[in-house]
């Protein structure tokens, strides 16, 4: 039943992109009606998997990298609708469904979505909060990468003067630096209090606590030169993207030895 | 049961003519109230703009609600008549914007809404025309909301004015600065004015028509050798001199830039022999659009209504019909206005 739920919502994630991108093609003026339904059709399954799959495993679901990207999936989207709710970022879920729709569909092709949930009693507050809060704030690092694919587009497209329907609905460029600053600050203080959450979790392993900085620090460098103005907003959305790419490496690595 | 339009618009009478049958607003529901009590007619309203006059009638037949409106306005030669269906129809594109100099504009829905509204507190409609204009209202919004006939910028200033929206979102935080005094930047300096733009400085190299120019958008003059000092909280920079070379150059404008931290800036190049570098548009966060791009945009607006043209008139037919079908439906005979028959 929980597997139909994830399958479901990855076709409507499918779908949503699908929906945004003919829309866009077609010259439709509004698309984010729909897509935005879609997006609350895929959130809804997306919670229902994890919560029977939380009851399934007796703890908050992220013991596999299967679950832990569901998990990042469904963070990505509740940020969406978060943060796209406040900025009126409508297209925000055009460029959102395609990458909830990838990392939903690469968990469901690894090893560990095909094993069967094992219960185990949950170890405690800490190592709970630790992988809940640093998964949402990737959830917002996610989005913060997405806005800042949405920056480029648009800069790309005024500098060139195409001035066609992605142009039309993708959001002002100066609110969309602003959005992405925040939304990046938003997952770096997250990211700070899961590591937090982490050190009293006792994860103090070398190799986690590298991998943890190396994923800290680049955000940590991007917001303190933008509060210096030391790097211009198409820089920080470059940035945003590759310091994304990054976290999601060190999230795979965390994955495949089982740190 | 008939309904007629007398109607001399911008594209059938020049301004010297329009202006000779313009009714002032004050003197609309006046006017209808007038010629509703004429004989041999039931109800009137009186549309005038500057690009058009209009009488509708309802009656019972067509050819006494023509006559009637002539020995109203008098020489009607250059008026254009047209009966049933075919007033109907026009009414329709008229609110649609489908008949206007520009087409899609959407002020004419405001101006026939308004003499709608006063011809009705004169007392000059009833059942037919109440039940012609309110469809026309609707029609108007279907129109507006199912087709692109309004979407996009058609002129220079509206183009610019648009692109300042995708760049800053609201305009109520920008500082405009016009280099020079040139014509086409007044007029796009007081749309962006008309949208929320903070504050206008003007530069030019006559500091007398800085001052003259700053005096009537209520902005303020510099001296033309003193802009850079006021770079740093400027927003628009619109280039509008004479100059036979460019004034600002990447050179010039790259410190600048570094100076703003990471605010973007909108240039408008509304000048030939073009005010900018086009290099310009290669620094961080600038966005450069000359004469050529702006109109070129306000041309592709201009075709994608164009283009929607067709769709316009396909949901304007289908009211058409449907409106006719309730004209010709019989229904039991209702008194006259009382209104009306008072002003007999």
């Amino acid at each position: 039943m929980e597997r139909w739920f994830l399958i479901v919502s990855t076709v409507f994630f499918f779908l949503g992109f699908a929906y945004s991108m003919f829309a866009l093609g077609a010259g439709v003026a509004r698309p984010s009606r729909w897509s935005f339904a879609i997006m609350l059709a895929g959130f809804v399954l997306q919670t229902g998997f994890l919560h029977l799959r939380g009851q399934a495993v007796g703890r908050c679901p992220v013991t596999n990298l299967f679950e832990v990207l569901i998990f990042l999936s469904w963070a990505v989207v509740l940020l969406y609708f978060a943060v796209g709710g406040a900025y009126r970022l409508s297209l925000l879920g055009t460029f959102t469904a395609p990458l909830v729709f990838m990392l939903q569909t690469v968990a469901q092709l690894l090893p560990a979505a095909n094993a069967e949930p094992v219960y185990k009693k949950s170890a405690g507050m800490w190592p709970e909060l630790h992988a809940a809060v640093s998964l949402v704030a990737y959830g917002a690092f996610a989005l913060a990468c997405v806005a800042g694919v949405m920056y480029l587009v648009q800069e790309r497209l005024l500098k060139r003067h195409r001035l066609n329907s992605f142009y039309e609905n993708l959001p002002p460029i100066a609110e969309l630096a602003v959005a992405l600053h925040r939304v990046i600050l938003v997952g770096f203080v997250l990211l700070s209090l899961g590591l937090v959450a982490g050190f009293f979790a006792g994860h103090t392993a070398a190799a986690t606590i590298f991998l943890a900085v190396a994923v800290w620090l680049p955000y940590a460098a991007l917001l303190f030169l933008r509060t210096l103005h030391r790097v211009s907003p198409r820089r920080i959305a470059w940035l945003s993207v590759g310091a994304f790419v990054l976290a999601l490496a060190a999230l795979g690595a965390l994955g495949f030895f089982h740190l | 049961m008939d309904i007629v339009c007398l109607g001399l618009s911008h594209k059938t009478a020049p301004v010297e003519l329009r202006e000779k049958f313009a009714v002032a607003d004050g003197h609309l529901g006046e006017v209808a109230a007038r010629v509703a009590g004429s004989p041999g007619m039931g109800e009137a309203v009186v549309v005038s703009t500057c690009n058009r006059v209009e009488y509708y009638a309802a009656g019972e037949d067509a050819a006494s609600l023509v006559a009637a409106l002539s020995a109203h306005l008098g020489d009607v030669s250059a008026f254009r008549a047209m009966r049933g269906e075919e007033s109907v129809r026009h009414l329709f594109r008229v609110v649609s914007g489908v008949e206007s100099m520009v087409l899609g504009e959407t002020e004419i829905l405001g101006q026939v809404k308004k003499a709608y509204q006063t011809a009705q507190q004169a007392g000059a409609t009833s059942r037919h025309l109440n039940k012609l204009f309110q469809r026309a209202f609707n029609v108007a919004k279907e129109v507006r909301t199912q087709t692109s006939i309004t979407r996009g910028a058609v002129s220079v200033g509206s183009a610019a004015v648009e692109l300042a929206a995708k760049i800053f979102g609201k305009l109520d935080h920008c500082n405009v600065m016009i280099l020079g005094a040139g014509e086409t930047a007044e007029m796009t300096a007081r749309a962006l004015q008309l949208r929320g733009a903070r504050a206008i400085f003007v530069s030019n190299r006559t500091y007398e028509r800085a001052q003259a120019l700053a005096g009537a958008l209520g902005g303020k003059a510099i001296h033309f050798d003193e802009w850079e000092g006021e770079f740093e909280g400027l927003d628009i920079l619109i280039g509008s001199t004479g100059a036979p070379h460019a004034v600002v150059t990447q050179a010039r404008l790259g410190p600048l830039m570094a100076r703003r931290a990471d605010r973007p800036l909108f240039c408008i190049d509304l000048a030939v022999p073009r005010d900018f570098e086009p290099a310009v548009n290669d620094l961080d966060g600038v966005y450069l659009y000359d004469i050529d791009a702006l109109q070129g945009i306000a041309d592709a607006s201009l075709q994608v209504r164009r283009q929607e043209l067709v769709r316009c008139e396909e949901l304007i037919e289908r009211h058409v019909r449907e409106f006719g079908e309730w004209l010709a439906a019989p229904r039991p005979v209702m008194p006259m206005n009382p209104r009306t028959e008072g002003v007999k």
